[in-house]
């Protein structure tokens, strides 16, 4: 076996991504069966995995891919629903928990990528700021539509309408219901399930990136003239990897949906969005472990911060600030690194000093 | 007849977004930044009126000042506290800077004033002017909003085109570092933007809450986002888009509301967005920045 030392820079990065995640779930794991994780944290536990796999997803456009997207949660809605609404079939068909888990995640994912493609095509034509805005757009159209949407189930099929609340079901049951949502939903999703789902699109993501499409992508972003005169087809990758993106939206949403009894269409809005943002903004453009930690921190910190109650989302405002400024201002971050340097280098002096001894 | 009445509201919906929008359009020219807290410097802008006339008893006016001048003095402070240090760094730090003051704001708001929703009387005062027999009634608030806006328009034209303040503004945002060199004090020049778009969104937070009497810790910010939307369709960075992108969404607004359906309007007018932009791709008074190799 190689040695980890030995492996080239972008392998090392995956290996130690995996290793993370992996780490993460084990020591969680062993401190569950101990019984000391509150249930606050305990409740938090599948969205972590949703928003995880959310934050990886979207650093895939705005990290890998260079696009500035602020309407993310428009295709974990998607997928949500969709999911929820295939979880219902299948309770219908009498399917088992884990089947009905597996293929309604699969139905957000399939669902979210082509809804993805559909807005890509129009949305990748534009730049900058003006692609930041039409993602906000159907983001919020979507969000629209979810809010109007009636969809029923009954012996003979699915029932779908919009805006009205007329169905034309004598017996069957509402699975979708406008503005109200979504009530009465099954609990499917698991703490393994959501480790097992961020495995997979971490995996996809590092194969992705390490691929010709990933390659062109990339190169795209860094010198978008060259990478056209060197006759590479921009758009189909950009798409690609856009619409690999939406689809792990997808499945993010069906998993955060399905860990929940009721689901509203307005839950996934620009605020949401803006949350995956961040995450992805403080983890790091282009970098996953950056992106998990910050999701885990970010989505524990306003539970944490419960203790100050009121003052807590304020609270959240100000470290977002603060961090943004000591990372991205340079004579804060001169201070930041020096303090940082010290602090190693007393470390190192230990250690050498133990060698020498 | 109801088309005229609708054609009129929709006018001054979109008179309070091209206010609001022409904060935007004017930060973003200069200081290449999207400032997302703008929306919240509206609501803080109500707030400070509608306490000044409630509680203590002021004319409108002098609130309506009150409010302009705490805005003004807040938008400075924001610059200076978040968005100065900030200046050289990626544009997405930025944004995220100006998202958590937004929070911040929002928060604020929440602790000091509760998420109780106020009341707003507005400070025009309710008649309606009646026309053609009182078949057509439009309200005083409107007729205010419309006037106000262009007076607004054409005075920010003179300060841009006329002044030496605008002289200043217009070479920031053509080139800093050559604006630099000139001799022109880039720092104040964006702090003087600031200090414009934040009075501005005082009095579009008056007018909006004039018209819509419903003031809570988050009444700025879908009126920001749609502003901001509106400024984009127009072409960001320049203040007749800002004015014609607010009036059409207004205006389109009222009219999806009223001929095809309440519950979907906002995607409606999001949906006219994307097809404009996938039509123009630089707004519809945007310059297109034609990259040289």
């Amino acid at each position: 076996m190689t040695k980890y030392k030995n492996l080239s820079s972008p392998t090392k990065n995956m290996v130690s991504t995996f290793a993370l995640v992996i780490g993460l779930f084990l020591i969680l794991q062993i401190l569950l069966l101990t019984g000391s994780v509150s249930s606050l944290v305990k409740g938090q536990l599948v969205p972590i995995c949703a928003y995880i796999v959310m934050a990886v997803s979207l650093n895939l456009t705005v990290g890998i891919l260079g696009e500035l997207s602020l309407g993310h949660a428009g295709f974990m809605s998607v997928g949500a629903f969709s999911g929820v609404v295939m979880s219902s079939v299948l309770k219908q068909a009498g399917a088992s928990d884990g089947l009905r888990l597996f293929v309604s995640i699969l139905t957000g994912c399939v669902f979210g990528a082509i809804v993805g493609f559909l807005i890509g095509i129009p949305v990748l034509r534009l730049k900058g700021d003006y692609l930041a805005i039409v993602t906000l757009a159907f983001g919020e159209i979507i969000k629209s539509i979810m809010n109007n949407l009636y969809i029923g189930l009954d012996a003979s099929g699915l029932h779908v309408n919009m805006l009205k609340d007329n169905l034309n079901m004598t017996d069957g049951r509402v699975i979708i219901s406008g503005p109200m949502g979504v009530s009465g939903n099954d609990k499917l999703s698991t703490f393994f399930a959501g480790f097992l789902l961020i495995l997979f699109c971490l995996f996809v993501i590092f194969n992705f990136v390490d691929s010709r499409a990933g390659r062109a992508v990339a190169a795209q972003r860094d010198n978008y003239i060259a990478t056209e005169s060197v006759g590479i087809n921009v758009t189909k990758y950009k798409l690609t990897a856009f619409t690999i993106s939406a689809g792990m939206a997808g499945m993010a949403g069906t998993l955060f949906a399905l860990n929940y009894s009721t689901v509203v269409a307005s839950k996934f809005d620009f605020n949401t969005s803006i949350l995956v943002l961040v995450f992805v903004v403080l983890g790091g453009l282009g970098n996953m472990k950056g992106s998990i930690l910050a999701a885990i921190v970010l989505t524990l910190l306003p539970e944490l911060l419960r203790a100050f109650s009121t003052y807590r989302m304020l609270l959240y405002a100000i470290v977002l600030i603060l961090i943004m400024l000591i990372t991205n201002n340079p004579e804060m971050k001169h201070v930041v690194d020096t303090v940082l340097s010290r602090i190693k280098g007393l470390f190192r002096r230990r250690k050498g000093g133990a060698v020498n001894d | 007849m109801s088309f005229l009445s609708y054609l009129i509201n929709g006018i001054s919906l979109g008179s309070i977004y091209a206010i609001i929008a022409l904060g935007y359009t004017m930060v973003y020219g200069i200081a290449k930044m999207l400032n997302f807290a703008h929306g919240d410097v509206i609501m803080v802008g109500a707030y400070v009126c509608f306490f000044a006339v409630t509680r203590f008893s002021l004319p409108p006016v002098v609130g309506v000042l009150l409010a302009m001048v705490v805005c003004t003095l807040l938008g400075m402070l924001i610059e200076r506290l978040a968005y100065k240090p900030l200046r050289s760094a990626p544009s997405l730090a930025v944004l995220i800077t100006a998202i958590g003051m937004s929070y911040f704001l929002q928060n604020s708001a929440q602790l000091l004033w509760t998420s109780n929703p106020k009341v707003f009387s507005s400070v025009v005062g309710n008649g309606a002017l009646k026309l053609f027999d009182g078949q057509l009634s439009i309200s005083y608030v409107t007729i205010v909003t419309i006037i106000i806006c262009f007076a607004i328009i054409a005075l920010l034209l003179f300060i841009v085109q006329n002044t030496k303040m605008g002289k200043a503004m217009r070479a920031c945002s053509e080139d800093k570092g050559a604006a630099m060199l000139m001799g022109i004090n880039v720092n104040t020049t964006i702090s003087f933007t600031f200090a414009i778009g934040s009075a501005l969104a005082a009095i579009a937070g008056v007018l909006l809450c004039s018209a819509y009497p419903t003031l809570m810790p988050t009444t700025g910010s879908l009126p920001g986002i749609k502003a901001f939307t509106a400024a984009v369709f127009g072409g960001i960075g320049s203040i007749p888009g800002a004015f014609l992108g607010g009036i059409l969404l207004g205006v389109i607004e009222i009219f999806a509301k009223a001929y095809i359906s309440t519950q979907l309007s906002d995607a409606i007018v999001f949906a006219v967005l994307i097809l404009v932009l996938v039509i123009k791709p630089t707004g519809l008074l945007g310059h297109e920045i034609h990259e040289k190799v």
